[in-house]
């Protein structure tokens, strides 16, 4: 068995690396490493690993394009669902810290706060992509009409840099930066479709 | 595989050494990969390593300027204090701040008072020192909607604005930053123009409350916390308490305040600490206070009302924000 077929590997790979920040930040937070506004920093941590794995499910594509790393197609799901799983985290601080609970509110500070809103909507679309995951679903849907649906990722990847750079007070580094990557990462497929040649039938 | 019946057996790889070669493979990958990813997550992890190397400053008693704490507030500890705190000529993490200051020159040092005063002076380390100082225990409300409560040492700055003698004409008070590219390693991406200002009105300037601190918990100031000489107005938000200040200038009008410039819509001249009047992007009607789970309600002009609410007596405080 070579590297590239050995999708068992990849996926421990994917799993592991998955996991590790989520449990860095347990045990950093056990040991009160996690400065003195704990809470921020897991409130920021978790946002932007959300987005990190948005982009890296955003590069399977042009990884494999590339490189012929088709190897990476089959890790997609897990790594889309690490996005999933940090979005959960981020909202789920937002809800306990921010709104301690008081889940009345939030309807009002969605209206109030315009990068909440636009935070939540790109929340809010992640959920059918993770309901759609299963392999169950895909055939369910149809491969066809399942990849339609999961090009909503640009539009969530989307929404979350613009979350990102409207909570930042004036250092836009970091929402920049993923601002970049997004945006090349939309790139390619926009020129990539251009250059698709009319399909024939043979 | 086809095609190798070519190769003599002595040259195909016993299975033992293969699966051997793999395991090694696949363990370096493994050790590699998490090796970065842990490596990723630690970079952007606060470094909350903090070191007390301050000089002790002497000060005089003063019972009465004492804030009074409610029973369930309690001050911060000197690693809350200097481990997490803005200045962005540093760095805008706050946590990090500290790190990247560590080699910033504080000594020596000169604050040039001057404008409209009938006395201009530039002040130097020794002469700052000779000013007979304070210890106040001030709330600390930053804008972001964090607080804190810092034990300062410092002197009111009615005291240098006396020593320089304003004239009749002044009305406001401009203040500004040292600024040193070479030094400050993140000027580049503050995200405004630097070097950072600040502003007063006279009477604001000249409140008891004002105070210029040279330290905290008897010592000298960390750099990160403004060393060697920074302003605090404890009933304003954060930023208005400029740092490291070099220049101090009386004028007749309203002086340019960096955050203003930066954002009007957001951040006013005035920036008093005030409950009713929400930042546009989050609530001001509570804060998280450092070392604590829940958050408190803030208070108005962070609990200073008694003192200085005359100040803005008829103003519209949600026009001049």
């Amino acid at each position: 068995m070579t590297f590239s077929s050995d999708s068992r590997f990849h996926r421990q790979l994917v799993f592991i690396n998955g996991i590790l920040p989520a449990l860095l930040i347990i045990i950093d937070g056990w040991r009160g490493k996690l400065g003195v506004n704990p809470v921020e920093f897991i409130t920021r941590a978790t946002g932007v690993l959300t987005l990190v794995f948005l982009v890296i499910s955003l590069m399977v594509t042009p990884l494999r394009k590339t490189f012929g790393w088709s190897w990476l197609l089959k890790q997609r799901r897990l790594i889309g669902l690490y996005a999933f799983f940090y979005g959960v985290a981020h909202l789920l601080t937002y809800l306990a810290y921010d709104r301690g609970w008081e889940l009345q509110t939030v309807i009002g500070d969605v209206y109030k706060r315009p990068f909440i809103a636009i935070g939540m909507f790109g929340f809010l679309l992640m959920v059918p992509l993770a309901v759609t995951s299963t392999n169950a679903m895909i055939k369910k849907l149809g491969g066809k009409r399942w990849n339609q649906l999961h090009r909503l990722t640009y539009i969530i990847a989307i929404a979350g840099v613009v979350h990102y750079y409207m909570i930042v007070k004036s250092d836009i580094t970091y929402p920049l930066f993923f601002a970049i990557v997004v945006s090349l990462l939309l790139g390619y497929r926009v020129v990539a479709n251009l250059k698709k040649p009319v399909k024939t039938v043979p | 595989m086809s095609g190798n019946s070519h190769i003599p057996s002595s040259e195909i790889t016993p299975e033992a050494t293969f699966l051997n070669r793999r395991f090694f493979m696949k363990s370096s990958i493994w050790a590699g990969s998490t090796l970065a990813t842990a490596g990723l997550y630690n970079a952007f992890t606060p470094s909350s390593e903090v070191k007390d190397i301050g000089t002790a400053i002497v000060t005089i008693k003063e019972p009465s300027m004492e804030t009074v704490l409610a029973a369930d507030e309690k001050v911060n500890t000197f690693k809350e204090i200097a481990s997490y705190n803005n200045f962005y000529e540093f760095s805008t993490d706050k946590s990090s701040v500290a790190l990247a200051a560590i080699g910033f020159v504080t000594d020596p040092w000169s604050v040039q008072v001057g404008g409209l005063v009938q006395k201009p002076r530039t002040f130097d380390l020794s002469d700052l020192h000779k000013i007979e100082s304070v210890e106040r225990t001030y709330r600390f409300r930053c804008v972001e909607g964090w607080s804190m409560v810092i034990p300062w040492v410092g002197f009111p700055l009615s005291r240098l604005l006396s020593m320089v003698e304003p004239m009749s004409s002044a009305t406001h008070v401009a203040f500004e930053t040292y600024y040193d590219i070479k030094q400050m390693p993140n000027s580049d991406s503050a995200g405004f123009d630097l070097p950072y200002v600040e502003g007063l009105r006279l009477d604001e300037a000249m409140h008891p409350l004002t105070l210029m601190a040279t330290g905290l918990y008897g010592k000298t100031l960390p750099n990160q916390n403004g060393a060697p000489i920074r302003l605090v107005v404890p009933w304003k938000y954060g930023f208005k308490s400029i740092k490291s200040v070099v220049k101090i200038t009386l004028t007749d009008k309203e002086p340019p305040t960096t955050w203003n410039i930066a954002n009007a819509r957001e951040y006013g001249f005035y920036s008093n600490v005030n409950p009713a009047v929400s930042h546009p992007r989050w609530t001001q009607a509570n804060e998280r206070r450092i070392g604590e789970g829940a958050r408190r309600e803030t208070l108005m002009f962070n609990g200073y009302a008694e003192q200085v609410a005359h100040l803005y007596k008829g103003m519209d405080l949600e026009k001049y924000f």
